[in-house]
């Protein structure tokens, strides 16, 4: 931590705080009806985009899954064209086309979330295989949950990403359960990282509530890959605080373990490891909260304010 | 008799098939975890309590892994239903769908069976693209594989067991604003279609189509949640002096062609309705063929209402323009009297 300078790490936690004011505040508006279908949230798992997400460039890309409101924050889609978009609205940056699943901005290197579990995993390397070609120097994230690991395409993808070197950079968020499904009951090796070996590239677990610790393995993943030394896995422990979905009362869940991840908030984590460095004081972190707090208030005033989209707008925007 | 919804009535059916043949069981993901779900749409919830871990068995999220699985234990004597969360999940799991589950016993000359069962929920229900779609026409157009769509939960206790019970791979094609309108997991725009289930055992043959409402001007031939919208739009034009006859087929393979031909033979006018969009879709050969067989009965073109040929869109105003309506059968219905 010594060596990350200070305008990093609070940026990081600008991050977290952004993504967990945004979606405590779409939880609500779920709850009061503004939003259609279904939500998936990321409360608890913010340090994991906030950590990769800060060793990349406006020119760096990443793929997103069916829970992807941290991501786009993370990468830089505008809060308010992101709610817009969650309410279906026509100013959202999918034009209400895509809604919560599908949440992204190619402007800011974010296609289209994809909510196909697993189906970013061969996107990403084929965005890394095509800057691969171009000789360009930008790298792609692959974000993903554990459950995503035991699908066929992730392993012919790390196949083929190590085969060719590809800057690409596999980041499994393992929260312990796919929808109501428990690690335990899905894997016969819960050690994820170790399948990296089985594709001749590196697997890294670190804590994925330590947004620092986050940083740092992602950095050196996200510098290999840029530096033509191909891809790497690196799996975050981490735990999402709410349901998978819109109405799971996780009861499948053993009782007192959210409140021991509670413990290990990663906000609580980052903002102590900032106030014992002194380099934020308590009315730094309050002052921060509130700048979140407000700019998402925006945003759904913005949401609620912009228009629905016409009926017909619907045949727009399928050939290019 | 006892009043059930759709996903009430599939659970009673799986639940008969399984006590009364240990060869069968069911396999997906997040269908049998204690404290779970029981699958997507509650279909399974509760029956790992009475049948256990074993037989309602819960997988990593695998499709293609776990269908191909499916048919090898049915082709080893078992008798697998299989759980697709939502249709477009099916994708993932296209080549053992179509590569072996339709053709092993084709390509076994006859002498392998695989009695399996593949239910897949569909429909668009405010979630996008991925979430959303009617996947019938893709597998319609497979030879080897035996298509089921109940609209009721009548049906669908019937069809399920007789899919069970049959020799051949079926896929049973459900809609999810269908399954029920109660609970924490029912969809936005879920109907209520609960129904009086007899407590007796029955089965419902496939092929075998069903008359909704009798009419003698035009015949709407549709499945699932257009049904509804279908005899709505029949109300309306009721009303109108117009009379509407509307055909549930039931299963679209095998499809009840007699029933369909004898009333556009009394009618004139065909109308087909489908969720799915218009190329290709299941709507284009229902529509071919009585073109090829009946054209000299029929008084005006034969007309498709289906969605437009797009994903399905998420934002509410766009995928209600996007889902057919009794409204746009109405419409269509006028341009053919
Ligand atoms: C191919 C596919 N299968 C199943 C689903 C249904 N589904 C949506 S999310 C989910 C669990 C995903 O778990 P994980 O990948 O660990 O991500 P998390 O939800 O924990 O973020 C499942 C099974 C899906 N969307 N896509």
């Amino acid at each position: 931590m010594e060596n990350i300078p200070r305008d990093k790490l609070l940026g990081i936690y600008e991050c977290m705080l952004r993504i967990r004011e945004f979606e405590n505040k779409i939880y609500y508006l779920f709850i009061d009806g503004f939003i259609p279908g279904t939500i998936h949230l990321y409360q608890g798992q913010e340090a994991v985009a906030a950590g990769v997400c800060a060793n990349l460039r406006k020119d760096d890309v990443i793929t997103s899954t069916h829970r992807p409101h941290g991501h786009a924050i993370a990468k830089g889609v505008p809060s308010g064209s992101l709610m817009a978009e969650i309410f279906g609205k026509s100013t959202g940056c999918c034009k209400g086309k895509g809604g919560s699943m599908h949440v992204g901005d190619i402007d800011v290197g974010m296609p289209p979330a994809i909510a196909i579990v697993a189906g970013g995993i061969p996107v990403a390397a084929g965005m890394a295989l095509a800057f691969k070609f171009q000789k360009k120097n930008s790298v792609a994230v692959s974000f993903f949950g554990e459950g995503a690991t035991n699908e066929g395409v992730f392993h012919e993808t790390l196949n083929m990403a190590s085969l060719w070197n590809l800057p690409v950079v596999y980041i499994c968020e393992n929260n312990l359960y796919a929808a109501s499904t428990h690690i335990e009951k899905a894997f016969k090796i819960t050690d994820i990282a170790k399948r990296a070996d089985a594709y001749g590239m590196p697997g890294r677990t670190v804590d994925g509530n330590d947004a620092v610790a986050v940083y740092s393995a992602a950095k050196e993943a996200v510098e290999q890959a840029r530096a033509g030394k191909g891809p790497s896995l690196l799996v975050c422990n981490t735990y999402r605080h709410g349901g998978h979905s819109r109405g799971d009362a996780c009861t499948y869940r053993p009782k007192g373990e959210k409140e021991e991840w509670l413990k290990k908030d990663p906000l609580i984590i980052m903002e102590n490891m900032l106030l014992e460095a002194k380099l934020l004081s308590a009315d730094g972190i309050k002052a921060m909260k509130e700048k979140a707090e407000q700019e998402m208030i925006e945003a759904s005033e913005f949401a609620k304010a912009s228009p629905l989209p016409a009926p017909e707008q619907a045949l727009e925007d399928l050939w290019a | 008799m006892k009043k059930m919804s759709i996903a009430e009535a599939l659970r009673e059916a799986i639940r008969e098939e399984m006590v009364r043949d240990e060869r069968v069981f069911c396999i997906g993901e997040d269908i049998g975890i204690t404290g779970g779900f029981g699958g997507a749409f509650t279909v399974t919830l509760g029956l790992s309590d009475q049948f256990g871990h074993e037989r309602i068995l819960d997988t990593p999220i695998s499709e293609s892994g776990f269908i191909g699985i499916a048919i090898g234990a049915a082709m080893a004597g078992m008798r697998p239903i299989a759980d697709f969360e939502y249709g477009d999940f099916a994708f993932c799991a296209m080549d053992q769908l179509v590569n072996n589950m339709s053709k092993l016993r084709y390509m076994s000359g006859g002498k392998v069976k695989l009695p399996m069962v593949v239910r897949v929920p569909v429909g668009a229900t405010r979630r996008g693209a991925q979430h959303a779609q009617s996947i019938e026409s893709y597998f319609f157009h497979v030879p080897g594989i035996k298509i089921a769509c109940p609209s009721t939960a009548y049906d669908a206790k019937g069809l399920l067991k007789t899919a069970v019970r049959d020799d051949n791979p079926v896929m049973v094609f459900e809609h999810k604003k269908l399954y029920g309108a109660k609970g924490a997991r029912k969809v936005e725009g879920a109907m209520d279609v609960e129904q009086e289930i007899p407590d007796e055992e029955y089965l419902i043959p496939f092929g075998k189509a069903e008359v909704k409402k009798e009419g003698k001007d035009v015949t709407i031939v549709a499945t699932l949640r257009m049904v509804y919208e279908s005899l709505a739009a029949a109300a309306v034009l009721e009303k109108e002096g117009i009379s509407a006859e509307v055909i549930d087929p039931r299963t679209l393979i095998p499809f009840d062609w007699e029933c369909v031909m004898d009333s556009v033979k009394k009618t004139g006018r065909l109308l087909i309705v489908h969720e799915d969009n218009y190329t290709g879709g299941w709507g284009a050969e229902i529509a071919a063929s009585v073109a090829e067989k009946a054209f000299d009965y029929l008084d005006a073109p034969i007309k498709r209402v289906c969605a437009p040929d797009i994903p399905v869109p998420y934002s509410p105003p766009m995928e209600d323009f996007y889902i057919p309506s009794a409204e746009k059968i109405v419409k269509a219905i006028k341009e053919i009297i």
